[in-house]
């Protein structure tokens, strides 16, 4: 509805998420367009390689690949269900790229290439959806990037990174100004978790200690069946403003502008500027997870305008402009296609767990309780395979 | 047994050498009267001091030093970094917390009153007591929860409820709950020495309350339970702020002919049946007494296993004097709402009936 004077302008625009522009540097076709708000930003691509944007689109498409292969898995019952990824690869991959290695990643539960890109294997993601674990790796291990686990209680672990983060505060691990020491955390969440009331005590704490985490909110559009202008009138990265933490709208399906904003804002959280927050403005394109059916709630004129905004295809006719080769995607597609082929068989191999492991971490020591009901457990089973009962 | 014998202690297991002794006659070296609040905070600058990873994180805990005044001096002693003002939110004071214990510290939390952890509930029991699970192992969570709970200081609503059950019916949770000065010292020590989770209760009504502190001997393992008055007619169980009604109730009673021995559980989870069971299997009778209201509570848990592990034993039900079924009333019917001794006594007559 277009507005007839500027009063109305004004109220259209204060109720509206989509009202401010996001930054971006390539445009849905590809090309190399940055928009005002990324010019302070340019320097941080124009500092990337052919083997960056290379990593980069290798990563989208390969994570495509597998999260296509566990759709797949859930449909002929190897999972028990699936949260698909697809649209968001430029979002994930742009600002896994952009955290050093000695950040603190906290996930929500979407962020499969944010995982892999830190050195989690995507088995373990499998063996979560697959319901073998509630959990899947051990952060602490050195391979996994300091990758937190999956949380899927919405916006719960915004709070557990801040206060990771105020313990590299009080540790001196942050802020020193050495850039190759100095820590920060990265906490993934999405708009529907925007309006938990943790992610809103974790920008309290956060900008109280001046804890040097970054908020990476993907806009994806929708929470299962409920719009973003449910949650929110305005941005939601002008809720920031309100806590005092710098915040910045980003072109989520520009892996580019995800990459540059990202890295910017953890560089200036290690620095020790305090928080920062930025809203990713991307597109879940499949469903919530397998169990959805996005068709009831949303329009095909939808899906397809995001469709044509498709992250990969944004990148791919960039690098191609800038003189990619036929074999260089050939080859990318062959690596996506075998690491699903791969996933797949590594699926169908998983053997079963066994009922005593419910009790064991229940507790770090020894418990009364449980060490009775797991002795109780295993006479119990013993007692058909002797043919005693 | 005469019923005036000296409260003495005894308990599943022991980690020292003299603990399941008589209690110290006199002060001796290391031994000081104090009141439970003031041996909180001496527990607390303790273990405070013989570990730099932990910290306070609370409303109001530092330069306050509590509303109950049970941090007092630690901030100025510790500074503001291990002994934290936070924002009020309560959910956020956990997840924190959480977070800090990811990165290696060992938070203790306090929540101003019983009534405002619920909050923090989803904290509490969806992440804090499940992390150690969902990481099958490789982290740990050396969180404490104190939380002031219980009745009988006249307060306004939210400020004198008795919430043990929703913690100890937990998975992954351990729920203590001392009731003198001694085990206020030594529990906080050994909670804050726990890699799990302990929601610790202080029943706010025995702050002032003074005792025996003895620096030099640790008290009991953190979930035993103990049985601090011998007696041989029937067994009165509790926890918390009720271990003192139930003290009051044994030596009304022993004026009537009637020896009643008394067990402080003192841990909710686990829980420690030898000295209990031990108990009821000499007395045969048990009344179980509680500040919060009955219906699946930790009397209907601990006499559903009575039951179990000591049917033959009993010669009578056991039975619970406990809060009424309804929400916490205002403070003008507290007397009325609390068990107190007389309701224990009629309680202590049904069971010597059969």
């Amino acid at each position: 509805m277009p507005p007839t004077d500027a009063a109305e302008n004004t109220a259209a625009r204060q109720t509206d998420p989509e009202a401010a522009d996001p930054i971006r540097i390539l445009d849905a076709d590809g090309a190399f367009s940055p928009t005002e708000a990324a010019e302070p930003y340019l320097d941080l691509v124009t500092q990337l390689a052919d083997a960056d944007l290379e990593q980069f689109y290798r990563d989208m498409v390969v994570v495509r690949a597998f999260d296509t292969q566990a759709t797949n898995l859930q449909r002929q019952g190897q999972l028990a269900l699936w949260p698909p990824s697809r649209g968001q690869e430029a979002a994930q991959v742009g600002s896994a790229r952009a955290a050093r290695a000695q950040d603190h990643i906290f996930p929500s539960y979407r962020e499969h290439v944010v995982c892999t890109i830190r050195g989690v294997d995507p088995l373990d993601i499998i063996r979560l959806m697959r319901g073998m674990t509630h959990g899947g790796w051990d952060p602490y291990d050195p391979a996994h990037g300091n990758t937190h686990i999956y949380t899927l209680v919405l916006g719960s672990q915004t709070l557990h990174a801040t206060g990771f983060g105020m313990g590299l505060v009080f540790d001196g691990k942050t802020g020193t100004g050495e850039a190759g020491r100095d820590e920060a955390v990265i906490v993934y969440y999405g708009d529907g978790a925007s309006s938990q009331g943790d992610v809103h005590e974790a920008m309290v704490f956060a900008a109280s200690y001046q804890v040097p985490q970054v908020f990476f909110l993907q806009n994806n559009h929708w929470a299962i069946s409920v719009p973003v202008s449910t949650q929110t009138r305005v941005p939601l990265a002008r809720r920031g403003d309100g806590y005092g933490i710098p915040s910045v709208r980003v072109d989520g399906n520009d892996v580019l502008a995800s990459f540059a904003v990202t890295r910017r804002a953890l560089d200036e959280a290690r620095g020790g500027a305090g928080p920062r927050a930025i809203e990713a403005v991307t597109y879940r394109m499949g469903a919530h997870t397998t169990s959805d059916d996005p068709t009831k709630y949303r329009t095909s004129d939808e899906e397809s305008s995001w469709a044509r905004r498709d992250p990969i295809a944004r990148l791919r006719a960039y690098l191609r402009a800038r003189g990619a080769s036929d074999a260089f995607f050939e080859e990318v597609d062959a690596e996506a296609a075998d690491g699903a082929a791969s996933i797949r068989e590594r699926t169908i191999a998983l053997g079963p767990i066994p009922a005593s492991a419910m009790f064991d971490h229940v507790y770090s020591e020894p418990h009364p309780v449980l060490q009775r009901e797991k002795q109780w457990l295993a006479d119990y089973e013993a007692s058909f395979e002797e043919g005693t009962r | 047994m005469s019923s005036r014998s000296p409260v003495i202690e005894s308990g599943s297991g022991s980690r020292a050498d003299g603990a399941t002794g008589a209690a110290p006659q006199a002060e001796g070296p290391g031994v000081q009267t104090m009141p439970f609040a003031k041996a909180l905070n001496a527990g607390l600058r303790r273990a405070m001091s013989e570990n730099d990873r932990v910290l306070l994180m609370g409303e109001d805990i530092g330069r306050l030093g509590g509303v109950f005044r049970v941090t007092e001096g630690l901030q100025a002693s510790f500074g503001s970094q291990r002994v934290l003002d936070t924002p009020l939110a309560e959910s956020g004071i956990v997840g924190t917390a959480i977070g800090l214990a990811m990165a290696g510290f060992r938070p203790v939390v306090e929540i101003q009153f019983d009534g405002f952890v619920f909050p923090a509930f989803d904290q509490i029991t969806t992440q804090l007591a499940k992390l150690t699970f969902r990481h099958e192992g490789a982290l740990r969570m050396p969180v404490v929860i104190r939380i002031p709970y219980g009745g009988h200081i006249g307060a306004v609503e939210h400020h004198q409820e008795s919430p043990e059950t929703y913690f100890a019916h937990t998975a992954g949770l351990r729920v203590v709950s001392p009731s003198t000065p001694n085990d206020a010292y030594w529990m906080i020590q050994d909670a804050i020495a726990s890699d799990d989770p302990v929601i610790f209760l202080e029943p706010k009504a025995r702050y002032w309350q003074k005792g025996e502190v003895d620096r030099a001997a640790p008290a009991l393992p953190l979930h035993a339970s103990r049985i601090v008055r011998r007696g041989t007619d029937v067994t009165l169980v509790g926890h918390g702020a009720m271990v003192t009604t139930l003290l009051q109730a044994a030596a009304l009673a022993e004026g009537e002919g009637t020896s009643c021995e008394v067990v402080d559980l003192r841990s909710l989870s686990p829980i420690d049946y030898g000295p209990v069971l031990d108990s009821i299997r000499r007395t045969g009778r048990m009344v179980y007494a509680q500040e919060a209201p009955g219906f699946v509570s930790l009397g209907s848990e601990v006499a559903a296993t009575v039951m179990t592990e000591a049917f033959y034993a009993l010669e009578a039900p056991v039975l619970r004097v406990s809060g009424f079924d309804t929400p916490f009333p205002p403070a003008k019917l507290e007397g009325v709402y609390l068990p107190d001794p007389d309701r224990i006594l009629e309680a202590v007559d049904r069971v010597l009936a059969y």
